[in-house]
């Protein structure tokens, strides 16, 4: 750095310096780009490129109808190859956005003739917008607290394990752009704040557009900020910037939020989006009082507030009496299931049973907290102290942010993704407040050091009245509003530079300047620095930990290390691929919900339920037939066209989450729709066992039978390694159902209905027991809902 | 006229491909030279016939062998059931001479599972139908048949004099002097559990880069080609007695791929396949390929194999022209390809292609698009039915192409990303603005000119600030040595550079008072002026009644005592003024 000896010279420094921060902050964004990148690619690494999952297959399996059949073709997708027979608009019920993402990009590459299959691209757009989110990340934070604290918060959000467990490579899903597109809109809103600028306004209602195209998660957005507004207007921050940054993203979002065929109407008509408009309502008023205020006197504005307030509440209460005359006239009271899920935690569970089972839909536990954003959870108040000190409408933004996420990370485990960026920012601010403290302290105390040996000579004191001005600015860098309205930072690099150089670079400075400030003893900072810098290691160990470990198998493929090396299980593809080779192309094959995508998408063939529950009476149906004895079970099958019947078993090898466990969730939806099938038939004084103790309705049913037949055989006591005991019944024959495939480890077992039998054969029966038969068929009859 | 005096035939039966090898020793009993002999098929093994050939040695058994060529004729007066081959003799065999003829024919198809359809328990059942007797357009003297059988149970064959079963052998003959065109069907039914592996169409892709390396794909559609499996598929049976239960089924299949084969993967279309083995030496490399599931009769799969080749032990250079000199067919062992596309792809820019295959197969090119292509890469398409290991033949494929082409991507490239920093770098020099006069515009430039001149203000702020820190440490001297002069001459000098900081802020600050963008920092940039003028004051003031006191020869603390409240005061400003500073920056 030259030193600069005339004024001329001075300001050309300071403006290579901004130039040299420019270029260091922007390389530092490009490796935390590159980190974010390169920290989800353990899947790769350790086990392959391939889709993860469950969900990933379904939007793998959109990507390739997209790429194949163009746009069009796409919104008007009606797929016959699900819930058979009355199949899915898949254009219509589909958040479009990371489909159109990967579509985009993959269209784009082959247009520049470079040959990546689909399948890549797809594995490949999680890392990447996780990079693009932690850019996003940097870009809020900066707003919020300055460039210091978006580098440490970008870097934080890279490797955030929360983030890491839906974005590794493969995991193809919504959240892994939706997050991006979240913290970005959240940027723009704030942007939007601090500059009044309709640009970037309009930018917002986009990249709120993207969001809502992506993830139904955009009700956040659309509640978060009409909250944050009403946040702005009590404390009194009313501002035509405000204005600007809300009433544009009302407008233009929810126009274009209804573009998207699954949004559509939903976007004006639920009470989801009730908050945004109410808020919209009260901004103008707000906004009409403070315009009436600025036009009149005093005395004549306190008449015309009265009247306003009267006139106003009168009309408020007129409209909110239709609005909950409305709400309360729908039976869901205009919630969808999963919202007042969120509302009240217990609701999913006591009215939703298929909403209660799914796993990422319970609270969460403590642990997982700590799993997930580690030590960020004890810096997070840290971050929020610092946001108030001063509080700016962006810091504010910031605080609210976390409030909001904490409480529905609460309810849902899947929400701890919401949770985590607003605790990798405020991580990040608290971070970066510490360090800021403490290498200030460390660099007055060398300082005084070096202030005892007569160097400090005139020369370098203009050069030290410098620094130790721009020390004075960093340390108190704060956006306050006023400023940024007329002045627009154009700097960021200042203060990132500084950031940077304090260590480094030691400066001679005058001490008598930096009085005012804080100042720590250098032992203390010292120290405090070196325990800082070992728990940002300790959250980069758990950090790579996470993704390396936790979160990054497949799930379609297991692994497990004995002593021989490495053992691979790969039952499901070698199902799905026998299933795709050796069945007809329109044979139907019934599982249990959850395998519905991958079957469609690895196996190719027709399944009766997926993974989007949209049909709760077609999943309670199976569900019944699973827990039905056989004969009923191949009567429904049966009326369903269904060939070929698909379970997951582990009690071979020990693969806990397999169809015996998640069975109890088939009677409980089963019985939900079809009331003969009954909970405690299952469960031997509550608690839920197939060994000898099991109910003979249990070990009759077709679950038990398809999962355990002929497993005695294979140890000679039927011994159950997921349960841990003795299968409760052994020997048995199936009549209605014949083995056609067994995976290598027995994970997944394929059954096929055998052919009715001849019909004379079954009217001799039917005459044998003539009462016997009619009565069964009545209740057959019954069960079978397609008869 | 020609006479074979002697016929031994050995079929190989042992795999689902059949290979019969016919020793012949043929007379010219004729008085004319002949140069042709006809070999005869019934029509039904014609059709399942995927490789003749035919090589002659002249007299002596240990002679040079020649190859003989040989087409497909259609001699007049002979049944229309027989299909006729003729093999062209390299010389015209003269009068009284004798030949050696060894014809290697290979069947398809030949082998028909019997029963069709069998459970997972069954052995798999074979029937293979021929003639005990040689089918020859000539008399046949002395003949020989032997049948290698895999080994196993035999359940049938035809028995016929002279007809003998030994261990896995199949014995007709000797049988002497038969007339032209005798024949006797037999048909042995024996056990063969052997993988019946059945592609039904393989891709071959070899894809050549200068750049050092052939890559070959193949895509590979298999099935059992053996009797159906019937009924159950039981995991327990095939895994506690495999070789019981499950015994005509194949679980893996074995590649010898080229030496010095690299990055080799086998996938299919739902990822990568993790069964599979790989032996590497110098000689060879081998592949283990094991499907998903074991390959049970009538079940299909599909896979992919994919390896690296070095480039200097394919392509090679033969007159100012390259050629890629590799094997036609699969490299998979005992495989039947019904449908074999090999694709050669050469690089962009190649010229002048030329193919040569020793065997007919149906020709095409193409343009394939890949890696940054412009103008696509030709394609060589070849395309052949029932393809057998016997046509893993080197085959040629001759082109042009010019060195220089390689450099077309990385020049691509760089030329691309060179344009993309030149369009930043121009973007962030140029005004992009539309309207030069909007007052927006106006007021950002007016604003680009408030900062440089606070910038330069500031300066001289600094400046004027670090003057004062040269007051205070020429005080500090003075209390030290007493040296009065030189603390004079600071002042002075101070003094001095306090003016020409003033004469130089002038200026500054009335181009900055005209300026309309500075309504909001004018009024702290004149405080900052009012206050730094003050702290001077102070300065000079208490410089000089230090130094007057330090001249009068006071005692420390009476001098200490005049200059507290100044002291006091100069602090206070010099806070200010900081902060004024400060405050000024931020903006």
């Amino acid at each position: 750095m030259a030193e600069p000896e005339s004024s001329t010279a001075a300001a050309g420094g300071s403006r290579l310096r901004n130039a040299c921060g420019g270029v260091l902050c922007a390389f530092t964004l490009l490796l935390i780009g590159v980190l974010a990148f390169s920290i989800r690619l353990f899947s790769v690494i350790k086990y392959e490129s391939v889709i993860h999952e469950f969900d990933p297959y379904f939007n793998f399996r959109v990507t390739q109808f997209l790429s194949k059949n163009g746009i069009y073709e796409f919104w008007n997708w009606f797929d016959d190859r699900t819930w058979y027979p009355l199949g899915r608009v898949i254009g219509g019920t589909v958040y479009p956005g990371l489909t159109l993402t990967a579509g985009t990009i993959w269209w784009l590459l082959n247009s520049l003739n470079i040959p990546l299959s689909v399948e890549t691209v797809c594995v490949f757009t999680a890392p990447i917008f996780s990079a693009n989110a932690s850019w996003a990340t940097y870009l809020l934070t900066k707003e919020a607290k300055g460039t210091g604290a978006g580098l440490m918060a970008a870097a934080i959000l890279a490797m955030v394990p929360s983030y890491i467990s839906r974005s590794v490579a493969g995991s193809y899903d919504n959240e892994a752009v939706a997050i991006f597109a979240l913290i970005f809109t959240f940027y723009l809103y704030v942007k939007t704040l601090n500059t009044g600028s309709l640009f970037y306004a309009t930018l917002n209602a986009l990249s709120y557009f993207y969001m809502v195209c992506s993830w139904g998660g955009y009700t956040f957005i659309i509640n978060l900020i009409p909250i944050h507004v009403l946040l702005c207007i009590v404390t009194g921050r009313y501002s035509s910037r405000l204005y600007i940054a809300y009433a544009p993203l009302v407008i233009l979002g929810t126009l274009l939020a209804a573009l998207v065929p699954v949004v559509g109407f939903n976007a004006v008509m639920t009470s989801e989006h009730f908050a945004s408009f109410l808020v919209f309502i009260i901004l103008h008023v707000v906004a009409l009082v403070y315009y009436i205020k600025g036009l009149l006197t005093p005395r004549l504005f306190k008449v015309a507030m009265t009247l306003v307030i009267t006139v106003g509440l009168a009309v408020c209460f007129a409209v909110i009496a239709i609005l909950i005359a409305l709400v309360a006239s729908s039976p869901t009271k205009g919630w969808s299931g999963r919202s007042l899920s969120l509302l009240d935690p217990t609701y999913a569970s006591k009215y939703i049973p298929i909403i209660a089972s799914v796993s990422e839909h319970q609270p969460p536990t403590w642990p997982s907290y700590f799993m997930d954003i580690n030590v960020l959870a004890f810096l997070i108040p840290a971050g929020i102290i610092s946001c108030f000190l001063p509080l700016s409408d962006a810091s504010s933004f910031v605080v609210l942010y976390l409030v909001t996420a904490v409480y529905f990370s609460g309810v849902m485990v899947r929400l701890m993704l919401v949770l985590a960026p607003a605790a990798c920012i405020l991580s990040g601010i608290a971070l970066s407040e510490a360090f800021d403290v403490l290498t200030r302290s460390v660099k007055y105390q060398l300082s005084k050091l070096f202030d005892d040996s007569p160097a400090a000579s005139g020369d370098s004191s203009a050069e030290s009245s410098s620094a130790s001005t721009v020390s004075t600015n960093s340390a108190k860098n704060e956006t306050r509003p006023e400023k940024t309205e007329t002045a627009p930072k154009e700097k960021p690099s200042k203060k990132n530079r500084k950031k940077e150089k304090e260590v480094a670079e030691s400066v001679p400075v005058k001490p008598k300047k930096e009085k005012k400030l804080l100042v720590l003893p250098m032992e203390a900072s010292v120290l405090g620095i070196l325990l800082l810098i070992v728990l940002g290691g300790f959250y980069v160990v758990h950090c790579v930990w996470a993704a390396a470990e936790a979160y990054s198998a497949p799930s379609i493929v297991l692994t497990s290390r004995s002593r021989d090396g490495l053992h691979v299980f790969d039952d499901f593809r070698e199902a799905y691929a026998w299933l795709s080779h050796n069945t007809d192309v329109d044979d139907k094959v019934a599982s249990w919900w959850d395998y519905g995508y991958q079957t469609t998408a690895m196996a190719n063939r027709t399944v009766i339920v997926d993974n989007n529950t949209w049909n709760n009476t077609h999943i309670a149906t199976v569900g019944t037939a699973m827990s039905s004895p056989e004969k009923a079970a191949w009567e429904i099958f049966n009326s369903l066209d269904v060939k070929y019947v698909l379970v997951v078993f582990g009690g071979l090898v020990g693969y806990p989450s397999d169809d015996i466990n998640k069975f109890l969730w088939m009677v409980r939806i089963g019985g939900g729709v079809f009331p003969h099938i009954k909970e405690p038939d299952y469960l031997r004084d509550g608690n839920y066992r197939v060994d000898a103790q099991g109910t003979p309705t249990m070990l009759n049913c077709l679950m038990y039978k398809l999962c355990y037949y002929r497993f005695v055989e294979t140890d000679g006591k039927g011994f159950d390694r997921v349960r841990g005991y003795e299968i409760g019944k052994k020997h048995f024959k199936l009549t209605h159902f014949e083995e056609v495939f067994t995976t290598h480890h027995w994970m997944v077992r394929i059954y096929k209905l055998k052919p009715q039998k001849n019909r004379v054969r079954g009217k001799l029966k039917k005459l044998k027991s003539g009462s016997k038969a009619s009565s069964t068929n009545a209740a057959g009859r019954k069960k079978n809902p397609w008869q | 006229d020609l006479v074979v005096t002697r016929a031994d035939r050995k079929v190989d039966l042992t795999s689902h491909i059949v290979r019969v090898l016919t020793s012949l020793k043929v007379e010219n009993s004729g008085p004319e030279a002949v140069s042709q002999f006809l070999l005869a098929f019934p029509n039904v093994q014609a059709k399942n016939l995927a490789a003749i050939r035919a090589f002659g040695t002249e007299e002596k058994v240990k002679g040079p062998s020649m190859v003989l060529p040989i087409e497909v004729v259609q001699p007049s007066g002979v049944p229309p059931e027989l299909t006729f081959f003729s093999a062209s003799l390299s010389k015209p065999l003269e009068k009284g001479k004798t030949l050696h003829l060894d014809v290697l024919t290979v069947f398809t198809h030949s082998v028909q599972p019997f029963p069709e359809e069998i459970t997972q328990a069954e052995s798999q059942l074979v029937v293979y139908q021929d003639s005990a007797q040689y089918l020859s357009p000539y008399p046949v003297k002395v003949q020989t048949l032997s049948i290698r059988l895999p080994g196993g149970r035999v359940e049938s064959y035809t028995k016929y004099p002279n007809t003998k079963l030994a261990e896995s052998e199949l014995k007709y003959g000797p049988y002497e002097d038969l007339p032209p065109f005798s024949y006797s069907p037999m048909v042995v039914h024996y056990e063969n559990n052997n993988p019946f592996a059945v592609a039904k169409e393989v891709i071959r892709e070899i894809e050549i880069s200068h750049w050092g390396n052939v890559q070959i794909t193949e895509h590979y559609n298999i099935a059992h080609g053996g009797a159906k499996l019937k009924g159950e598929f039981s995991r327990i049976d095939y895994q506690s007695r495999p070789y019981i239960r499950g015994v005509s089924s194949f679980r893996h299949l074995i590649a010898r791929l080229p030496p010095r084969a690299h990055s080799i993967y086998y996938r299919d279309e739902i990822g990568n396949i993790s069964t599979s083995h790989l032996w590497s030496d110098s000689k060879k490399t081998q592949l283990e390929v094991e499907p998903r599931f074991p390959l049970f009769g009538g079940w299909q799969t599909t896979f992919t194999i994919g390896y690296g080749l070095p480039l200097q032990d394919f392509v090679f250079n033969s007159d100012g022209k390259r050629f890629l000199n590799i094997t036609f067919g699969s490299p998979v062992e005992e495989i039947l390809i019904e449908k074999l596309i090999v694709k050669v792809v050469l690089p962009e820019g190649s010229k002048d292609i030329d193919i040569s295959v020793p065997f007919p197969t149906k020709q095409e090119q193409e343009v394939k698009y890949s890696h940054l292509d412009i103008s696509g890469r030709p394609v060589v398409v070849l395309e052949k039915l029932d393809v057998i290991p016997e046509h893993n033949l080197y085959f040629q494929v001759y082109y042009r192409f010019n060195n220089i082409s390689l450099l077309r991507e990385p020049m691509m490239l760089i030329t691309g990303f060179f344009l993309l920093f030149m369009a930043c770098i121009v973007y962030m020099r140029t005004d992009m603005s539309i309207s030069k006069n909007s007052p927006s515009y106006l007021a950002k430039v007016q604003w680009d000119e408030v900062q440089s001149i606070i910038q330069q203000i500031q300066a001289i702020f600094n400046q004027c600030l670090a003057a004062h820190d040269k007051l205070e440490t020429s005080l500090h001297e003075l209390s030290r040595s007493g040296d009065v002069k030189s603390c004079k001459v600071a002042r002075k000098t101070a003094d001095a550079q306090f003016k020409e900081l003033a004469k130089e802020l002038k200026p500054l600050l009335t181009s900055l008072q005209s300026s309309s963008q500075s309504y909001q920092i004018w009024p702290k940039v004149e405080e900052l002026v009012a206050k730094e003028r003050e702290l001077q004051d102070k300065l000079m003031t208490r410089h000089s009644t230090v130094v007057d006191s330090f001249e009068k020869k006071l005692r420390g603390q009476d001098v200490e005592n005049r200059i507290a409240a100044q002291q006091q005061k100069v602090a206070a400003l010099r806070q200010e003024v900081e902060s004024l500073l400060e405050y000024i920056s931020e903006i």
